[in-house]
Formats: structure tokens, sequence, C-alpha cells
């Protein structure tokens, strides 16, 4: 029994002291017998604050180590580190989660989380009282991470593991890479085009020894853990023969007579039911659309290349860690949304591909574009939307294709409606080239935003602009631009599959949004890009370099340490009825003799420390450790005592 | 200025590591208020719940247990839910013998992003309780 035991109770910050008494906490729990020291402070995770849990184990030997914080999930490691550092066990260590589990959760009750947190301070100690040293066990996992998106950001982390010697199945669910970069032409502040840029890292990714390209590949199902997932994926054919002749397969397309709206354009064209994006995409051939093709056979009559027999194929693949980097869709405005549903209203993505597609003169539903005013924060810091986040990129994108207008047809005149400009970093260079150009700004306060209306055939842009001291501004426009946020995809099953959690926002959540930017609380599973939430390219990729690194650091050796908390058998009291051996969905237990008696037996190296052995032994014989009798029983009595 | 509730009733709960706690924890990050006299242990598995350790805590005085179970997505494999459910029929023919009322053992599937019904299931389980209290 531990009689030597260090209490530290943190405010972090105010989140805990804000909701919670902490030093009602630390004294309550002070006298409690085999506690040595009860002490609070500022932020336990501080340098200057582990240094003194440090300091006194080693000055007061200390046998026990509570810490009552934040959410074990963020900072259990750290204080196990700092035990194991001043020569105490971590398994003598526990942790009381009075953040989440306590103040946030009851910020609505002072006095109430003041009391719950001394009990769960109290339950530790407890625990921590029985607890018993431990050492690690190892286990195999594989050197395979599964990289589940191939746009920007998934595809950056698939080579930079490669490149570190792990073997990559990089899984794209279109039949194509590149994710939303390849739906652009130029990209700001560099002098590549977005298809460039995804044609450099397809190549880069096609010659790696160490990646494993799927297209139109989906995870349907996954079990396993950290270490060991076991993924199903599902791989629908592109219906097009290995070996193909590019000739015959343009004229394929040339006679297919189905037409459906094109999602690459965001649903300015239209596309037929054989299809490829761009000339240059990757990869290279091009893939039926099952769901839209009639088959008719049209194709069939020119091209040898097409093969309807191609079916359906599941694998089941093994793989150590998930990354995943499934990207974002661009906000639908609603109905009538900044005159959204007009004719002349579209979308920043919509009318990149417009500028895209028009060489000397930029038209639209044949008329020539001269004065297009933007509309800025649609979908994006809504006031009475779900969506009341900053989407980041749009601002800079917005400018950038002003200028890429500027310098591609003549006569422009651009208005942009905003709500206070945020070309943050070094992108605000570009808002300074913008405003060189002569562009104007009208700015309006988020409860009053531009309005656009039809008057005749004329659009009209009003605002009441506050840079003019609220003077009612209004502009006729040729074409109206909503500059829309990011949202998160609409098919965001991936996330119910793997269990990933989402923020309020509704993107992917990661453990803490400083301290650990890429993991979930999924063991093995990390984030990258925006999936988590809006992001730039720079960002995708530096959280996706990120997330390959804590992805790489779990699989990296071929082992992992896992917890010491297995079962264990009582020789004495056991007299083998095989219902643990039954329960066990490891066969981790097995019949011996020992000295003439039937006992059960557990394989150490094959136990996982589910615990489902235990409530099945009628003679209550087996144990789990860290689990024990003694430790769950004291704990229950220790938050019973109120 | 609010009370802490002494007169609230007290409900234990087994929670999982890595399933229901992630929803507790993020029921909190939300900030979805639920009575405070809520206390969780952690297990790795629902399916490791011993039933003495239930009928210690309404020895010790807590009116009500609930099982966070991991359900089918307990990382040990899909018996779980069968497992958890098992123990606590058990269980619940204990209490009955003792004479404490079996619905005050309560068990339901909690995800790793199931907040709002974790919220859900506490805030119904104190009313149940009050209401058993005061009946
Ligand atoms: C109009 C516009 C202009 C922009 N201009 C710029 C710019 O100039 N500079 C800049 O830095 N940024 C710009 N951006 C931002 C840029 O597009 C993003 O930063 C980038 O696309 C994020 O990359 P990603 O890989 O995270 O996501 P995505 O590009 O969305 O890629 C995600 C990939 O995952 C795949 N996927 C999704 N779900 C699954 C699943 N379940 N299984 C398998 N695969 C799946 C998708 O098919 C896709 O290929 C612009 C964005 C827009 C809309």
């Amino acid at each position: 029994m531990k009689n030597k035991i260090g209490v530290y109770i943190c405010h972090c910050g105010g989140n805990i002291s804000d909701y919670v008494d902490v030093e009602k906490v630390r004294d309550a729990v002070k006298d409690i017998e085999g506690v040595e020291i009860s002490v609070d402070t500022m932020f336990a995770c501080a340098d200057s604050s582990q240094k003194q849990i440090f300091n006194d184990i080693k000055e007061k030997q200390l046998d026990g180590l509570v810490v009552a914080s934040c959410s074990p999930k963020l900072h259990y490691p750290t204080f196990s580190a700092v035990a194991e550092r001043a020569g105490l066990n971590k398994y003598n260590y526990v942790h009381a989660n009075i953040r989440e589990q306590v103040s946030w959760a009851h910020s609505d009750n002072k006095l109430g989380a003041t009391e719950k947190a001394i009990q769960a301070v109290k339950a530790a100690i407890a625990g921590v009282k029985e607890s018993i040293s431990l050492e690690p066990i190892k286990i195999k996992s594989q050197k395979i991470v599964a990289v589940i998106g191939a746009g920007v950001a998934g595809m950056r982390a698939a080579k930079e593991l490669a490149d570190l010697g792990v073997k990559v199945y990089l899984i794209e669910r279109e039949y194509f890479v590149g994710g939303r970069v390849a739906q652009l032409d130029y990209l700001c502040r560099v002098q590549e085009t977005g298809k460039e840029l995804v044609t450099r890292m397809y190549e880069a990714i096609h010659k790696h020894e160490n990646i494993t390209l799927f297209t139109g590949a989906e995870i349907i199902e996954k079990g396993g853990s950290i270490g060991n997932f076991k993924i199903k994926l599902k791989i629908t054919p592109r219906y097009i023969k290995k070996d193909c002749n590019e000739d015959e397969l343009k004229k394929a397309i040339e006679v297919c007579p189905v037409e459906v709206d094109d999602d690459f354009n965001f649903n300015i064209t239209k596309r037929k039911a054989i299809y490829k994006n761009y000339p240059s995409e990757y990869p290279q051939k091009p893939a039926i659309d099952i769901k839209n093709c009639t088959r008719c056979g049209e194709c069939e009559k020119v091209c040898s290349s097409i093969d309807f027999n191609q079916k359906e194929e599941i694998l089941d693949l093994t793989v150590g860690s998930i990354l995943t980097a499934t990207g974002f869709d661009p906000y639908r405005p609603k109905e009538n949304e900044f005159g959204w549903g007009l004719d002349n209203v579209v979308t920043l993505p919509q009318f990149r591909r417009i500028i895209n597609m028009c060489d000397d003169k930029l038209i639209y539903n044949g008329k020539e574009i001269k004065e297009i005013a933007y509309i800025y924060c649609v979908g994006s810091r809504q006031v009475d939307g779900e969506n009341k986040y900053c989407s980041r990129y749009c601002c800079t994108a917005t400018l950038y294709t002003s200028i890429l207008t500027h310098k591609k047809y003549k006569n422009i005149h651009a208005y942009h409606f905003n709500r206070g400009i945020r070309t943050y970093g070094k992108q605000e260079v570009i808002y300074d080239e913008v405003s060189q150009l002569g562009d104007i700004f009208l700015q309006s306060y988020e409860y009053d935003p531009a309005t656009v209306e039809k008057q005749g055939d004329k659009t009209i842009v009003k605002v009441k602009d506050i840079l003019t001291n609220n003077t009612e501004i209004e502009v006729e426009a040729d074409l109206v631009v909503l500059v829309t946020g990011m949202e998160p995809r609409k098919d965001n099953s991936i996330g119910d599959v793997l269990k990933i959690p989402k923020g309020r926002d509704r993107f992917y959540n990661e453990i803490h949004m400083k301290l650990r930017p890429v993991e979930t609380v999924i063991d093995g599973i990390t984030i990258a890009g925006a999936c988590q939430g809006p992001k730039n390219i720079l960002e995708s990729v530096n959280s996706a370099l990120s997330a390959a690194t804590k992805s790489y650091s779990i699989v990296n050796t071929g082992e992992l340490a896992l917890e010491p908390i297995i079962a264990s058998v009582n020789e004495d009291t056991c007299t083998w009825c095989g219902l643990c051996a039954d329960a066990c969905p490891y066969d981790a237990i097995e019949l011996i003799n020992k000295n003439g008696k039937d006992i059960a037996e557990i394989n150490k190296s094959v136990c996982k420390g589910c615990g489902m052995c235990l409530p099945v032994c009628e003679s209550d014989s087996i144990e789990m450790s860290g689990f024990t009798n003694n430790i769950i029983e004291n704990m229950i009595s220790a938050y019973a005592d109120i | 200025m609010s009370s802490s509730g002494k007169d609230m009733p007290k409900i234990l709960v087994f929670s999982t590591e890595k399933i229901s706690d992630p929803a507790i924890d993020m029921a909190g990050l939300l900030k979805l208020h639920y009575p405070p006299r809520v206390y969780i242990i952690s297990l790795p598995c629902s399916s490791a719940v011993k039933p003495r350790w239930i009928l210690k805590a309404f020895s010790e005085g807590f009116d009500g247990v609930f099982i966070a179970a991991d359900g089918t997505d307990c990382p040990y494999g899909e018996s779980c839910t069968d497992k958890t459910g098992a123990i606590i029929k058990q269980t619940q023919d204990m209490l009955k013998e003792k004479g404490i009322e079996p619905a005050k053992l309560r068990m339901a599937a909690i995800c790793s992003i199931c907040s709002e019904a974790f919220v859900k299931q506490m805030k119904n389980f104190t009313e149940y309780l009050v209401n058993q209290k005061t009946n």
C-alpha cells in the first residue's frame, strides 16, 4: 500500500479554477492517510511544474502520484514520463480528469463541480494506494500506413512516409488524384498551377516502390487497433482494360450519349458517363461512371478497351496506423442567399473554373463580364447559420482571383463587398497588389451585409459601407461571385467507419488544438489537411507532414510497447471451469495441470487486457493489473464518501 | 448561486477508456451540462465489469449504476455487447434478490462521439432516480 503520495491539482489557467475551487480541493485531500503533499499549480504541464513534481518524487521519495488536470488523453503521457524520469514506475501514477469531466461539464454549477472534483481526486488517491509497479508488453506493429484521400495533404504525407521506408496504401475515393487542388489553375504566390503541382506529386508517388495507390476505393469497415488495424477496402472498377488504346478511348468519350452535371466544374458544364476531367489528369486512364452509364453499348462499338466484366473488389488489409486526409467541400449557398439562383450569381470555385475555360474574353451565359461584385464570407462567420468559423483561404484566394482576371482580360472592374479582409501573414502583399490595381473595397458589419437584387435585367448589389460612414452604395454587376467558405465533406461516412470525433464546427477533431494537433482520441489514427478545418495548401501540407511523422512514430520500429494491463489467475482458488477461456476473444487462456490441479493459465503475450474473463469467473479467481478488486472497490468507496 | 445538489442522486458510471471516455470528454468540451453527481471509473472494456463492483456501489450508497457500453465499437471484438448484456442481466437478478430495484442498473452503448447521447442518458437516469426517491 502506497503511503507517500504526491497530489498535484491544476488550475489550467482558469479552465479548471474558473469553475472549481482548486484550493478547496487541495485542502480537502491533504490530510488523507498516505498523502505526503497536496499542492495546486497554475499549469501542471508547464516545465516548472513538471520540475517540481520530479524534484518532489526524488526528494520526498514519493511512492505514488496523482495529477488532477485535463483529460488523460492529453497529458497522461506527460506525467507518466515525469514519474519514470524521477524513478517512479508510471503505474503508480493515477490521473484525475477534472477539466473535461468536471469543470467544463459542470461550468453551470460551481459548487457541484468543486464537490465532484474533490471526489475524483479522492478516488484517484484510493486507486494509487493499491497500485503496483508494472513493465510494458511489446507487440509487433505493421510497418504500413493507410493514407485516406489523395489530395495535396494525403499525397504529401504518403510521399514522406514512403521516403522514411514505410509501406503506404494511398486510398482515393475518386478515380483521379489531386483533390480540390486539381480543380485550381494558378495558385497564389507560386509560379505553378494546381494541376502542375498535382502532376509533380503524382509522378513522385507513382514511381515510389513503397506506395500502392488505390483509386475508386473506399474503406468500408475497420477493426483491430493501433499497430494492427484491419481494414476492408471496396474498389469500384474503371471498366477500362489495363492496356488501353488512347485514340479509341477519346472516340468512346465522343460517342457517349449520356450527359450529366460535371462535379469537377462545380456543375457549370456537363460531362459524359465515360470521362476524364482534364487531358493531363492522373491516373491517365478515363473511367466509366457506372451509376450514370446506360449501357447503351456505343463506346464498345468504337473502343476495344472497354470492359464491363470488371467486378467490384473487396480487399482485406492490415495496417499499423491510419492517416485521414479527406478534405473539404465548398459551401453551397441556400436558395436566394445573396441572390443564389439568379443566372449571373456564381460561387468562387465556379468562377475559377469559368476563368479557366475563357481565354481572352470573360464570358458567362453568353454575356461578356466586365463588372464583378465579390461578396465575402458566404457560409463562413455566419450569424444565423452553423458555420461560425472563418474559412481562412477565401480572402486571399478572392484577391488573387481578381489579379488573375485583370491579367487575363481587359477593362475589368471589381468591387469587394467584405467584412474586413483577412490576408494574414505573407498573404498581405496580395491585398496590397489588388489595392494598387484600383479594385474597390466596401465593408459592412455581419448583421448588415450586402444585398443582391434584380431590377429589370440589372443586378444590383447594395451595401451600407462603414468605410464611408455608412453611405449606401449601389453597384451594377455583370456577375456576382459568392466567396464561399469550406465545409466538412457532405459524405463524411469515413468518419463514422473510423469513429473519429467531430468538433462543434463538424470538422474532425484533434486531441488538443495546440499541443497534439494531428492525433485523434482513437489511438493510431491521425488527421491532416482540410478535413480537420479550413486550411490553405501550405497549412494542409504542414499538418500532413506532422501527421506523417506521428503515424511513422507508431509503426517505425515494427514494435509497440503496450500497457502491461493483463489478467492473472489466483492459482489457489481457481478450480478450472473453462468459462474464462470461453469468454476470451483471443484464446489467451489455457487449461494447465499444476501440482495435480487443473487451473487456468493466461498467455501474457496474447492477453490484450480487455478483462472479459473477469466477471465470468464464479470463484472470482481472475484479476487484472490496474483494475484489481482492491483498486476499483477502494475507488468506489472514495467516491461514495461524501 | 447554484447549489451542488447534495440531495441529488449519485450515479456511478463504468466507462471505457477508448470508446465512451472520449464521448464523455467531448461532452465537457462542448459544455453540454449534466448533473454533477455522476462519477466515472474507466475500464478497458465494458464487459470487464464485475457484478461485485456494482453491488459494492449500491452498498456504499450509490443510487444508480450506469454502464457506458462499448457496443459494436468495442476494440476487443464483437462479442462485447452480448457479454456486457449478460453481466447486467445477471447483476439485475442479484439486485432483485437484495430488494434493490433492478432498473437502478442501466446500460447503453455510448460510442466515441456519442456525447449528446451520454448527456441525455445522465439527465434521464437522474430524473428517474429522483422520482424513485420521492415515490
Ligand atoms: C476556389 C479555391 C481556391 C483556392 N486557392 C488556393 C490557393 O491559391 N492557394 C492555396 O494554398 N490554397 C488554395 N485553396 C485551398 C486548397 O484547395 C486546400 O488547401 C486543399 O485542397 C486542401 O487539401 P486536402 O488534401 O486537405 O483536401 P482535398 O483537396 O479536399 O483532398 C481530399 C481528397 O480526399 C478524397 N476523399 C474524400 N473522402 C474520401 C474517402 N472517404 N476515402 C478516400 N478518399 C476520400 C477526395 O476525393 C480528395 O481527393 C483554394 C480553395 C478553393 C476552393
